[in-house]
């Protein structure tokens, strides 16, 4: 097992059950996995269990059942009953960035900084310090203290202090969402220099799916207490695997059909359903980048513009499908993303492309 | 999916071995209520029932007793403590702003001190008695009427003069709390100033004052100082009787249990309003009163009616203590006053590390634990605040009088060895009551103090390598310094003054300042005991001092 390709994951959940108190549980039977060096991305919905996974991981509680290894090694195995295996978050190694930051207020940065590193002597504590300091540019304001700093200082000093005793795994908690949107950018990036450089294993949680994308090497989504799908951001958008995963990422335009001659026809049209067998229901999902409007040209379906919202460099349009022998009343919603300007007004009849590598078809659970 | 040999996930959270601070708060917590059971087991199993002859003798009488007093006390507390609250809150006048923390100077007098200075300025040897004889040319006492001092109402006004402080610093936060607006509303809406009082500001204070209300009650069902000086035969009275003249254990314990009765009634009635409070701030956007300026006789009546109390209940009491301590300075200043007075220092001191180190520890024991049943049995543990000193002294002396019985008779049997009394007559059954029945200062001032202490704090000096020892002493004493400063002064003070459990429980020829002023004014020797008195209200006074920082802090906070 020493060997690089098969080397121990950073950090492993087998089987993972764990909630609170007497309630039903928030995590149920996770299996996750994560490569040395590998950022990945816990994404879902609030309530899913995804700061629960991170507290499980940093030993801040302990499961129900179920195994979680560090490089390999066991940090907890079994239910918590006699010969169970439990090791203390002190023991384990992990650096766990708040979403608060919870920089200790009584010390200075320096000695935030170096709360993590008494193991060690003085010295090399001191420059151990100052180095991880100055990796995020806080060099400068080593003696000041947490009050005086702005809110993105506070999260290079809550970094740094989480980086400096050398972590194995750095467990981010939704770290940006303190910062406002201006500054939340530049600081994502800083973050992610930061990871990238120290090669170090993350595992951060997010419930902004574009935060996601440009963060992860992976993303785990997660959706009642488990992973639902992991992939590489290209592949989850690519290859999302349930509906749920289409609709987390962006508003879709649904449509239903049966399923006949290895495709289902909807009132977007036909779409090849190889997978599914004859006769069920199927539901498409099409992104707004999949209706693509064209004022001329020939296409099956003309769309009427309810109403047109400019953001700049993309607009959004909200388009009514007329659908034959139907009155105008029950004109089938669809909403479309296009990029640059507008170029029709409400009221315009618009004649809609549907680009197929943006619609996915599922069968029809009726969820 | 790997899964074909893997055990269904639970559904529910696995039973658990609780982790040791959850066994040692459980063992500390158990330990502070060993005493409150003993009570009960006391009087449950007498080994001679005397509980038919005290109800048909004695028990009426102390019932009806402990009944007036504390409708004529929580009477007058109620109608001070509002009535000062309400002007100091909302009017201007001279001396109003002295008065907002000054109203609560009296509760640095304990009860029985103001007893021993007014018996003596007004009893028939008294310096009022017999100016009015040599004013009007009276020779006896038959020949004009005067109140007696030393009786039921009395002992009322006693100590009402010196538990209204309660009443008013509840009602006068609520007032503060109450958003300005709301009784700007009424105003519009057709209400004077006084029906506003009456039909919102009151009631929407209510749950504050009857929390007030019910320390004042507790306060007087703990007395003893006081009744035994003045003859008042209330339970407390009746158990001391019980205890020390008839030497019957049950039966003391029996009474015990009927002034338990009582106090389980206020608690119960305090928690209901503790409960309400919540719904006491209308709106978050509390603007507080302007405040309406009085002037002429309106002034004078409003800083006459405020300044009443706070001479009654200080001013006279503490000018006579230190009159008296100057004039006798040389004759009380001896070594045996030192000797008692460090003794005091050294008790409450203990006491007050003690307290503040439990405190400390169960508050943090629920933090990191969290559940349900901890949470209980630690406010269980907090009891003790409530009950008369009288009564948890019977049961600390029960408790520890069992394990010496039991290290006794096994020394005896195994090494033939007689150890006699180990805990029971020394300065630890002291320590053991005071901890036991001040704990809920020090908890409920420190559990304050942590719950403003972020939980992520905790979370990280966990993950940077600290076990949750360490992030106690690392992260959350640091944070709390003040919290542990104030909840070490309060069981200090409180230790000090501190009378009826003492009494019972001190080692024999073992004097605090509290004994050495009661069995000196006992005897009518006040004047030799002034300076121990003064010594016990200067004390008192930091607390005091503390509040109205706070008070003037929130003032600051409000006008920002």
């Amino acid at each position: 097992m020493t060997d690089a390709a098969t080397a121990a994951p950073a950090l492993s959940f087998e089987g993972v059950t764990h909630g609170y108190d007497d309630g039903a549980p928030i995590v149920r039977d996770l299996s996750l996995a994560l490569a040395p060096g590998e950022v990945v991305c816990l994404l879902g919905p609030s309530g899913c269990g995804k700061t629960t996974t991170l507290r499980l991981a940093a030993g801040l509680e302990r499961p129900w059942s179920g195994r979680i290894a560090l490089d390999g090694v066991a940090m907890v195995d079994g239910d918590g009953g006699p010969g169970g295996l439990f090791v203390p978050p002190e023991r384990r190694r992990v650096g766990f960035l708040f979403q608060d930051f919870a920089l200790f207020p009584h010390l200075t940065v320096l000695d935030n900084v170096l709360f993590g590193l008494k193991g060690r002597p003085r010295k090399a504590a001191r420059a151990r310090a100052r180095a991880v300091l100055a990796d995020v540019g806080m060099a400068d304001l080593a003696r000041a203290w947490p009050h005086q700093l702005s809110g993105g200082q506070q999260q290079r000093v809550a970094l740094a202090r989480a980086l400096a005793p050398e972590p194995a795994l750095l467990l981010l908690d939704e770290p940006f969402s303190g910062l406002d949107t201006g500054l939340r950018r530049t600081v994502r990036e800083q973050t992610l220099r930061v990871l990238q450089d120290t090669r170090v294993a993350a595992l951060m949680v997010t419930h902004d799916p574009e935060e996601a994308m440009f963060m992860a090497d992976r993303i785990a989504l997660m959706q009642a207490g488990r992973v639902v799908q992991i992939d590489s951001p290209m592949q989850m958008h690519h290859r999302p695997r349930s509906p749920f995963a289409v609709r987390f990422f962006s508003e879709v335009n649904e449509v239903t059909g049966v399923v006949r001659g290895g495709g289902v026809d909807t009132p977007l049209g036909f779409f090849d359903a190889p997978d599914l067998p004859e006769g069920v229901s199927a539901r498409v999902l099409a992104r707004p980048e999949a209706l693509i409007p064209t004022l001329s040209g020939e296409t099956a379906f003309g769309a009427r513009v309810v109403s047109v919202r400019p953001l700049g460099h993309e607009t959004i349009l909200l388009l009514g499908l007329s659908r034959p022998g139907a009155p105008e009343a029950e004109e089938l919603p669809l909403i479309a993303r296009v990029t640059g300007q507008p170029r029709c007004a409400p009221g315009d009849i618009v004649a809609l492309q549907i680009e197929d590598s943006e619609c996915f078809v599922f069968p029809d659970d009726g969820g | 999916m790997p899964d074909a040999c893997a055990i269904a996930s639970p559904d529910h959270r696995p039973r658990r071995l609780p982790g040791p601070w959850t066994w040692g708060s459980l063992l500390v917590a158990g330990l502070v209520a060993l005493p409150l059971l003993a009570v009960f087991a006391l009087a449950a199993f007498p080994h001679e029932n005397i509980w038919p002859h005290l109800a048909a003798t004695v028990l009426p009488r102390y019932l009806t007793t402990t009944l007036s007093l504390m409708v004529a006390v929580g009477a007058g507390t109620l109608v001070i403590g509002i009535t000062s609250a309400w002007l100091v809150t909302m009017y201007r006048f001279p001396g109003q702003r002295v008065f907002e923390w000054a109203m609560l100077m009296p509760l640095a007098v304990p009860a029985y001190v103001i007893a021993y200075v007014y018996t003596d300025l007004l009893e028939y040897a008294g310096p009022v008695q017999g100016a009015i004889r040599a004013v009007f040319g009276f020779d006896s006492a038959a020949d004009y009427w005067f109140p007696e001092i030393r009786s039921l109402p009395g002992a009322a006004v006693m100590m009402t003069a010196v538990f209204y402080p309660y009443v008013y610093l509840l009602a006068r936060s609520a007032f503060v709390e109450q958003s300005v607006c709301v009784l700007e509303v009424s105003r519009t809406l057709g209400c004077g100033p006084w029906a506003s009082f009456r039909r919102v500001a009151l009631p929407l204070a209510r749950p504050s004052i009857v929390v007030g209300l019910a320390l004042v009650l507790m306060e007087t069902l703990n007395d003893f100082g006081t009744v035994d000086y003045f003859a008042v035969q209330t339970l407390t009275a009746g158990l001391y009787n019980v205890w020390l003249i008839l030497h019957n254990r049950a039966g003391a314990a029996q009474i015990a249990l009927v002034l338990m009765g009582f106090v389980v009634l206020l608690i119960v009635a305090e928690r209901m309003a503790r409960r309400k409070r919540g719904y006491q701030a209308t709106s978050t956007k509390t603007r507080s009163a302007p405040g309406v300026r009085l002037r002429g006789w309106r002034a004078a009546l409003a800083t006459t009616a405020c300044a009443a109390p706070v001479v009654t209940g200080f001013v006279v009491p503490a000018g006579v203590l230190a009159w008296y301590a100057a004039e006798r300075f040389s004759e009380s200043w001896t070594p045996d006053f030192i000797r008692i007075a460090v003794n005091s220092l050294g008790l409450a001191g203990g006491a007050a590390l003690i307290a503040v180190a439990v405190g400390l520890f169960l508050a943090y024991a629920v933090r990191l634990d969290g559940g349900r049943g901890l949470r209980l049995l630690v406010r269980f543990a907090g009891l003790g605040y409530a009950i008369p000193g009288a009564v948890l002294a019977v049961g600390v002396l029960t408790v520890l009088g069992g394990i010496d019985g039991a290290v006794d008779g096994f020394m005896e049997d195994t090494f033939g060895l007689d150890t006699g009394l180990l805990l029971s007559g020394t300065v630890f059954a002291l320590l053991f009551a005071y901890t036991v029945r001040f704990l809920a200062l020090s908890h409920g001032t420190l559990e304050a103090g942590l719950g403003r202490v972020r939980p992520s704090l905790d979370m990280a000096a966990r993950t940077l390598g600290r076990t949750p020892g360490q992030v106690l002493r690392e992260v959350h004493a640091p944070l709390v310094r003040g919290s542990l400063f104030t909840a070490a002064l309060l069981v200090f003070v409180d230790c000090m003054k501190e009378l009826p459990a003492t009494l019972i429980l001190r080692p024999f020829n073992f004097d605090t300042l509290a004994t050495h002023v009661y069995q000196y004014a006992s005897d009518e020797l006040l004047e030799q005991s002034a300076l121990a008195a003064l010594c016990i209200v200067l004390a008192g006074l930091l607390p005091v001092l503390l509040l109205s920082r706070s008070i003037s802090r929130a003032r600051d906070w409000g006008t920002a």
